[in-house]
């Protein structure tokens, strides 16, 4: 028998065995292997094919579409997903009201049939006219000439979209301490200057991921105008192998462009995401930039 | 007790909260350098009062003066109050600097940026007097050595220290404070009443919600017992404080000192 120790700092200590870490980690490296075997040994891939297609103009020109559309629809997404967050906000009930039953119409129903009726809005509205009800017309055009495939896509996607981001920007003013708006209140700074300076900052930060969220899934649900014949990304893989049946390399080159994408994008979130954390971390290191910035510019 | 000169004069302020009735037509007058502390239970009406005379709760009726402005409203015609709009109320709020209980520091600006933004974009101060301004008033208030650090990065008294800088910073007239030390930590109170204490012997006018019986009989020219939306009893603290007329102030004081 030994006494207790006087002093205790010399101890080993021996790790618990993680037997089923090892598990795991056998588990998914046999699987990597393997998949990454198939890859390069299966000669079904056709990946001279893939190289072929990868900077095919038809190809580009569709990510060019691709890109464009989530661009467009995005912006305009936002901006009028701003407009629904405020209506929705409102002490009126009417606005507040409104602004609801777009977003229960734009959600409750698939963008897909959005899509088909946008393209086919001639045959219940022939005719577009901006005008007093029941009085003079100011303008007219006819409908046919003013729905192509892309007013018919952005139009498509950016006013379904807009409706998810309605609540996506509600949640995020939402959640600015009612404080904030009191002290910026107080201290006589305007409604407007408020809301940019103070508030929007805030409510970003809760934005920003969820929003970064939708613009990946806006790229690639903006697949869907295929159906109206807007040659995107996917739309112009498809169009080339209906004609080589070269079905697997051509859709490898599609997913290879998306993937690019998200990655890009995604790292701007990350971008954004820092940025608009300053003063919520602990970390020092921006902050200090940020205020010599501030200090340097007088 | 009507008087023409005081700088914030309040005539029969009338506010209630649905069924609930919290302030029973206040009449109140503070002087210019005058420090007034406001004391009574939670839920008698001083929160209320204060933020009413910067027009952040808007009173059912009575009228507010703070100097010559009629608080939110213009009267063109005798008796009948026109509402100001939101600019113009605003630049009323430039006379009156306001702190509070949670601090409500900007948390997204540097402490340097949360005292700068109103005076850069509201009294349109160019930026090297705005930050001139700024650095007076944070050494001041003992809080130079953290012009760079972000709210979240100091403890609530400095949080407070700053807020009474930010609101200082626009040169108001008149300082409210709504229990600015009930959200610190023991240790914290003392200097953010030390601070307090300075501004009322440089002259500031201050109206404080206050906890505090030590700083209200320090520094407080009068004080005001609140009871269920009245002011039942005011005079200097040694009469409030010391030598109580009303029952349910002897009641309040029993509890709290």
């Amino acid at each position: 028998m030994t006494s207790p120790r006087q002093t205790v700092d010399a101890d080993t200590i021996v790790r618990r065995p993680r037997r089923w870490r090892w598990v795991g980690i056998a588990a998914v490296v046999i699987a990597a292997v393997s998949v990454a075997t198939n890859f390069i040994t299966n000669p079904n891939y056709k990946w001279d094919v893939v190289g072929r297609y990868l900077f095919d103009p038809r190809i580009l020109n569709g990510l060019g579409t691709t890109l464009l559309l989530t661009l467009v629809g995005m912006v305009i997404a936002l901006a009028v997903g701003l407009g629904l967050a405020v209506m929705r906000m409102s002490k009126s009930g009417l606005l507040s009201a409104s602004a609801g039953a777009y977003i229960w119409f734009f959600r409750g129903t698939p963008v897909l049939v959005q899509l088909i009726l946008w393209y086919n809005l001639a045959i219940v509205i022939p005719e577009f006219s901006i005008g007093i009800p029941f009085g003079p017309t100011l303008w007219s055009a006819d409908t046919n000439s003013l729905i192509t495939p892309w007013t018919a896509a952005v139009l498509g996607l950016s006013l379904n979209e807009a409706a998810y981001l309605a609540e996506i920007i509600r949640s995020g003013i939402v959640s600015v301490d009612r404080g904030q708006t009191e002290a910026a209140d107080a201290l006589a700074i305007g409604r407007a200057t408020s809301f940019r300076r103070i508030i929007l900052p805030q409510a970003l930060r809760v934005i920003v991921p969820p929003a970064a969220n939708e613009a990946i899934g806006l790229l690639k649900y903006s697949s869907v105008v295929s159906v109206i014949a807007l040659p995107e990304l996917l739309y112009s893989g498809q169009l080339i192998y209906s004609r080589t049946y070269e079905t697997i390399p051509v859709l490898i080159v599609v997913c290879i462009w998306y993937l690019v994408v998200v990655t890009v994008l995604t790292g701007l979130e990350h971008l954004l995401e820092r940025r608009l954390g300053v003063g919520f971390t602990t970390g020092g290191t921006t902050s200090r930039r940020w205020s010599r910035w501030l200090i340097a510019k007088r | 007790m009507a008087d023409r000169e005081a700088l914030i004069r309040l005539r029969n302020i009338r506010k209630s909260f649905g069924e609930n009735t919290v302030l029973h037509g206040i009449d109140l007058d503070v002087h210019a350098g005058e420090v007034l502390c406001l004391i009574g239970a939670s839920g008698s009406g001083k929160s209320t009062l204060l933020r009413c005379i910067n027009h952040l709760e808007v009173p059912d009726s009575g009228r507010i003066y703070v100097g010559d402005h009629l608080m939110g409203y213009e009267e063109r015609t005798p008796g009948r109050l026109h509402e100001l709009s939101r600019r113009k109320v605003a630049a009323q709020r430039t006379e009156v600097g306001m702190v509070f209980q949670h601090f409500n520091l900007f948390p997204h600006l540097t402490v340097l940026e949360n005292i700068v933004e109103a005076p850069l974009r509201v009294r349109k101060l160019d930026k090297s007097t705005a930050i001139a301004t700024a650095r007076d008033l944070l050494q001041r208030v003992g809080m130079s050595h953290k012009e760079n650090a972000y709210p979240r990065q100091l403890s609530g008294g400095q949080q407070q220290r700053v807020a009474i800088a930010r609101g200082l910073a626009m040169r108001p007239k008149v300082m409210l404070f709504d229990e600015p030390t009930s959200a610190l930590d023991p240790e914290l109170v003392g200097e953010v009443l030390d601070v307090m204490t300075g501004l009322a012997r440089d002259g500031m006018t201050m109206i404080v919600v206050t906890h505090e019986m030590g700083f209200a009989r320090e520094a407080g020219d009068r004080v005001a017992f609140m009871s269920d939306g009245m002011i039942l009893e005011m005079g200097t603290p040694t009469q409030v404080l010391s030598n109580p007329v009303h029952e349910r102030t002897r009641a309040f004081l029993s509890k709290v000192l």
